[in-house]
């Protein structure tokens, strides 16, 4: 007998005045995996995450989290869910305990109870020293794990996680990071969005990408990359008078036809295992006697999925191409 | 990944009891959370206490000197109003705390708990109902120290401050409903506050309606401050005047009969988004 899945959401629709916030999604989580949501702002993956936590109902579809029935059965629901959003939801001006602990009692446990589940998830969040303090003097990151702590009070089988790193340093990031990936380790099931590429690809089992309220491809981060072909060199020459040189130096590297921007002197050949024909390129070029001003060996990133799929380009300059993904907004302009 | 294995543990059992004992305990829980917000939010302190002393000392001493026909010590007269309108003007922080809480994402963490529903409301109206019996006492004591001298027996005056919180409690509704209709705290700042202006100002509470035009008068006598004020200066005052007393309490009534239906019914709009 296959188990049911930890999510599972079928044709969710749900309108706002004019906009169509979702147009049909359908998303599934196995038990135990984490599922990356990923798209631009407006996409949709709140209003998703709003439905699958009962905070909304939709205009149509269904949806389960937990083998319940996120609408009939939403009270039952709470109890097994735990949701941390973007906005960091805990009360600036109650201390972390205080947090915690209030939390833990509208959980409905017992007074001694809640009190030691606060304990303990102080500790385990690195939380203890500020403990007593009023969370307005806490950083964003401190923000962020006590309200990771508050939704983790039930040890919740299923657990969302909406935009759990948008504004928060590198190394916050990183952290945050960790504790998901163990809490993942440890069984949770982990419904993500998020507008970064890094971090989808990073925490994700499996992929879902959201434009205009429906899921327009999913699969995990390999599949999708695949969908954007492999690997490739770029390189820009320094004359444009070595193009031709270069293109012919170049050919029996390429593993199909190589895209050549003659105006910016541009080079993009695809290649396999680039890494380990890098030493080679670099020498044949030079014996050649072709200056170059750029070289690069370039894997697809998500971003370069997201916009295969979705035409849309990137407001990125092309030099600018190796910030994409690492931990940068995905930010996009319709052209 | 030490770190996270007592995270992850056999689930915790929740205390099972029958709804409505939680519905009480969940509120309580709420509003013991939001009395302990106040002494670390400077401005609402302010708000709430010095705000109405400066009221007393401005109508005391600047004001009272010049007003006649009170029929007693003007400051006797004038405590009654003051009651009113800082337990009327207290109740707008229910509308602005709710308004608060929806802005910064509190009010989506109590929805994804399986706590009582009704509790965000009902914790709200009821710690600032705390709020205000604390703001009386205050308020008394201030008075006393500026001249004011209660008569008649000490449980008219409980009978007064039973008023004066029912009133509260009334006018939180009403500021609920308002905090959870418009988009922004800043909004529901302005608009909770803006009518209170004329309606208490408009009334007994600080001035007898006597030397207001016609017009105006007849607005000033049946408005609903004016007769709680009636009501509550009769009984501080050993002169306790049924017929207001009662018309204050149907008044109250009625206002919670409307509002908290019309609270109920703008926080499901509001949450359903």
């Amino acid at each position: 007998m296959k188990s049911e899945p930890a999510i599972l959401a079928e044709g969710l629709q749900k309108r706002y005045g004019q906009t169509q916030a979702l147009a049909g999604l359908d998303l599934r989580a196995e038990a135990g995996t984490v599922l990356g949501v990923l798209g631009p702002n407006g996409a949709g993956k709140t209003t998703a995450v709003r439905i699958l936590t009962t905070l909304l109902k939709p205009d149509a579809g269904h949806a389960r989290v937990a083998g319940l029935d996120v609408v009939r059965q939403a009270n039952q629901l709470r109890a097994r869910i735990g949701l941390a959003g973007q906005y960091a939801a805990v009360d600036e001006n109650l201390t972390g305990v205080e947090n915690l602990e209030m939390v833990a009692r509208l959980y409905h446990l017992r007074g001694r109870v809640a009190r030691q589940r606060a304990q303990e998830l102080l500790a385990r969040f690195d939380l203890l020293d500020a403990a007593r303090r009023v969370v307005k003097t806490y950083s964003g990151g401190m923000r962020r794990r006590l309200d990771l702590a508050a939704s983790l009070i039930m040890a919740p089988p299923v657990l969302f996680l909406d935009e759990p790193t948008t504004g928060l340093d590198p190394r916050s990031r990183l952290s945050m990071w960790d504790i998901i990936s163990g809490l993942v380790s440890d069984g949770t099931t982990v419904l993500l969005t998020t507008q970064y590429l890094e971090e989808a690809d990073q925490l994700a089992n499996q992929i879902a990408v959201v434009d205009h309220g429906r899921v327009i491809a999913s699969g995990t981060a390999d599949d999708l990359k695949r969908q954007v072909g492999g690997e490739r060199f770029e390189i820009t020459v320094a004359r444009g008078g070595d193009l031709t040189a270069a293109i012919d130096v170049l050919r029996p590297y390429s593993q199909g036809e190589m895209q050549i921007e003659a105006e910016r002197r541009h080079i993009l050949v695809p290649v396999a295992q680039g890494a380990q024909q890098l030493a080679a390129v670099v020498r044949d070029l030079d014996a050649a006697r072709i200056p170059l001003d750029d070289l690069s060996l370039r894997r697809p990133t998500l971003d370069d999925v997201f916009l295969a799929l979705t035409g849309s380009t990137a407001t990125v300059e092309p030099d600018n191409q190796q910030q994409r993904g690492a931990g940068r907004p995905l930010a996009r302009s319709n052209t | 990944m030490n770190m996270v294995e007592s995270i992850t543990r056999p689930p915790l059992r929740p205390v099972e009891r029958p709804r409505f004992i939680w519905a009480i305990s969940d509120a309580l829980t709420l509003a013991e959370r939001n009395l302990r917000q106040i002494p670390r939010i400077p401005d609402e302190l302010i708000f709430s206490t010095i705000q109405p002393v400066i009221f007393v000392l401005l109508f005391r001493y600047v004001f009272g000197g010049a007003i006649t026909g009170t029929g007693t010590s003007y400051v006797n007269y004038l405590m009654a109003g003051i009651f009113a309108q800082t337990v009327i003007f207290g109740s707008t922080s229910t509308g602005i705390g709710l308004a608060n809480d929806l802005q910064r994402g509190l009010i989506d963490r109590f929805r994804s708990l399986p706590m009582a529903k009704s509790a965000v409301l009902t914790g709200r109206t009821l710690s600032d109902l705390v709020r205000n019996a604390f703001v009386i006492i205050v308020m008394w004591t201030v008075g006393l120290l500026v001249g004011f001298q209660p008569q008649g027996p000490v449980l008219n005056w409980f009978a007064a401050a039973g008023l004066l919180l029912l009133t509260s409690f009334a006018f939180s509704w009403i500021s609920a409903t308002i905090g959870m209709a418009v988009s922004t705290v800043e909004a529901a700042q302005s608009a909770g506050f803006i009518w209170l202006f004329p309606l208490t100002f408009a009334s007994s509470a600080f001035v007898p309606t006597q030397t207001m035009p016609d017009w105006l008068r007849a607005f000033a006598e049946h408005q609903p401050v004016s007769l709680i004020v009636n009501a509550v200066r009769g009984l501080l005052l050993n002169k306790p005047d049924f017929t207001t007393i009662w018309q204050s309490l149907a008044w109250c009534v009625g206002i919670l009969i409307v509002f908290i239906p019309l609270a109920v019914r703008a926080y499901n709009n509001r949450t359903a988004r």
